[in-house]
């Protein structure tokens, strides 16, 4: 019984004390961050691997959750004889919601595993060491342009697969379903505000931010070794994946 | 004493690097325990031991990677320990280390591993920073590949690249972390040259952790091998290998039994045989 007591309160504080390192590594690098964003061209390079790189599949997935929101929507409107709100509802349920949430979690999976498997390999072949005994300082020089181009990259790719998802949308509804195509961009007009657009703005910064800290933390503090870097890989997924879902929660209650 | 008179009277000193009674354990565990070291200013000293005697840990400590528990180390008259972030950066940029397997930034090519420090610490014009890169690998001779990615090059030119980022400041101190693990005899015989040359020609001062007797025995001028924590031994190379001490003997000659068993501790081997319980 003691024992077991003992190894829950361990577990609870070992859970504290990643947090923490989790809390002051991710305000070290926004601390830092203005001094990052002078090395633009560093920046900008990790906004193409993280962004770029990311595109075809955030597009992709985009154009199939749209035209699943589509089918599903028209399904649903139909039995209260609405469905020319069709556009509404897609535009809202992924500008809001899915846009930023499943961007996150295809960011994490793309993205941020890349991130972490990269600083993993850096610190395993004594790239990072090699760095601090060239008396340049890891954290800036590698792991902030790398967080921060994760924190750009991440609202733009919400934005289009966003974009990409209405579209999706439309091509189901308007062009297969049959719903009249005025209808469905002009109640979208009407319906969707400028709160809404900036609710699904706010979250991808955040879950940017999230994601990209995780990932950035979990291959710079990985165990030099294969497993090491693999369980960095893997750790970088479930943690994203399982912080932007509660964060989402948070967000939206706070912002509805 | 100010830090310049501090400075000037360190550059007097004959030893660059200084250590007493250097104690430092991890995890309980002791790697040092009063170790004293002379590291000679301009020679080639060379640090052996068997592996897991902390020969890397004591670099690091030299480097301000790692803090003692108790002791010192000085280097050039300055206590590592007592500096902070930015002392420990001024002192690195006075130093360029070697890596075991090179350590080379794997996202830039060859020219740009080497031009790295300079781009981070200096605000040169584009030419000068070509001549002076062009210069240091042609020093390694691989002027030819600078245009090579790091995934291109075999294991002893990776080395020699390195060699060539880690004088790219001019250090005046070098250190190599086992620089001749895995090499084949055409590329450890450029990098024994390469040791010899640049502590020569540049007038530094070389620091070689390994524990390949032959090949240090030919480089260095200074030997220290470390066993248990201590040096064991200290001097010429050529002296140890005639040493009456049969633990020096052991390490110097490779012979598989001695003071260090071939055996790790182990239960009785009759009565393990008979036991019945797994080991």
């Amino acid at each position: 019984m003691n024992r077991l007591l003992r190894e829950l309160l361990d577990g609870a504080r070992d859970s504290v004390s990643s947090v923490g390192r989790y809390a002051l590594f991710t305000g070290r690098l926004l601390l830092e961050t203005p001094r990052g964003l002078l090395r633009f061209r560093l920046v900008v390079e990790q906004v193409y691997n993280a962004g770029a790189l990311s595109l075809v599949i955030i597009m992709l997935s985009g154009l199939f959750v749209g035209m699943v929101l589509g089918l599903q929507g028209f399904d649903l409107l139909e039995r209260f004889g609405s469905e020319e709100s069709l556009g509404t509802a897609a535009a809202l349920g992924l500008v809001k919601e899915l846009g930023p949430v499943v961007t996150a979690l295809l960011f994490a999976g793309r993205a941020g595993t890349a991130l972490a498997s990269e600083l993993g390999l850096m610190r395993a072949t004594d790239q990072l060491s090699a760095m601090e005994m060239m008396a340049v300082d890891p954290v800036r020089r590698v792991v902030l342009p790398r967080f921060l181009g994760g924190v750009i990259a991440m609202p733009l790719l919400a934005a289009i697969f966003s974009m990409i998802g209405i579209f999706g949308a439309q091509l189901v509804g308007v062009q297969m379903m049959g719903v009249d195509q005025g209808q469905f961009w002009s109640q979208m007009r009407g319906a969707v505000e400028h709160g809404d657009v900036m609710e699904g703005v706010i979250k991808s910064c955040v879950f940017g931010v999230a994601c990209s800290a995780v990932a950035v933390f979990e291959g710079y503090h990985a165990v030099p070794t294969a497993e090491g870097v693999g369980r960095a890989t893997t750790r970088t997924v479930v943690v994203s994946s399982v912080v932007v879902l509660l964060l989402d929660y948070m967000l939206t209650a706070v912002m509805l | 004493m100010s830090a310049t008179e501090r400075r000037h009277g360190a550059a007097d000193d004959p030893c660059v690097i200084r250590v007493r009674g250097l104690d430092y354990s991890v995890g309980g565990r002791s790697i040092f325990s009063g170790l004293d070291l002379d590291v000679a200013r301009g020679s080639v000293t060379a640090i052996m031991g068997p592996s897991g005697t902390g020969k890397t840990t004591l670099l690091r400590l030299i480097t301000g990677q790692a803090t003692q528990d108790a002791g010192e180390v000085r280097v050039d008259g300055v206590e590592v320990s007592q500096l902070d972030r930015k002392g420990i950066y001024a002192l690195r940029r006075r130093m360029g280390m070697l890596f075991q397997n090179g350590a080379l930034l794997t996202d830039l090519d060859v020219y740009e591993n080497v031009a790295f420090p300079l781009r981070e610490h200096t605000r040169l014009p584009e030419s000068l920073v070509r001549n002076i890169v062009l210069t240091k690998l042609q020093a390694v001779g691989l002027r030819g590949a600078a245009e090579l990615m790091p995934h291109e090059l075999s294991g002893g030119m990776a080395r020699r690249v390195a060699l060539a980022r880690a004088i790219v400041m001019d250090p005046e101190i070098l250190i190599y972390d086992e620089p001749f693990v895995g090499l084949d005899p055409i590329s450890l015989g450029v990098v024994l040259r390469l040791i010899r040359e640049l502590n020569d020609a540049l007038g530094i001062t070389s620091i070689v952790v390994s524990h390949d007797v032959r090949e240090i025995t030919a480089v260095a001028d200074e030997a220290y091998l470390l066993s248990g924590g201590r040096v064991v031994a200290s001097g010429p190379p050529a002296g140890l290998l005639e040493s009456d001490s049969a633990e020096v003997r052991q390490f110097m000659k490779g012979l598989p039994d001695g003071p260090v068993p071939f055996h790790y501790p182990a239960p009785d081997y009759a009565e393990q045989l008979l036991g019945k319980e797994r080991p």
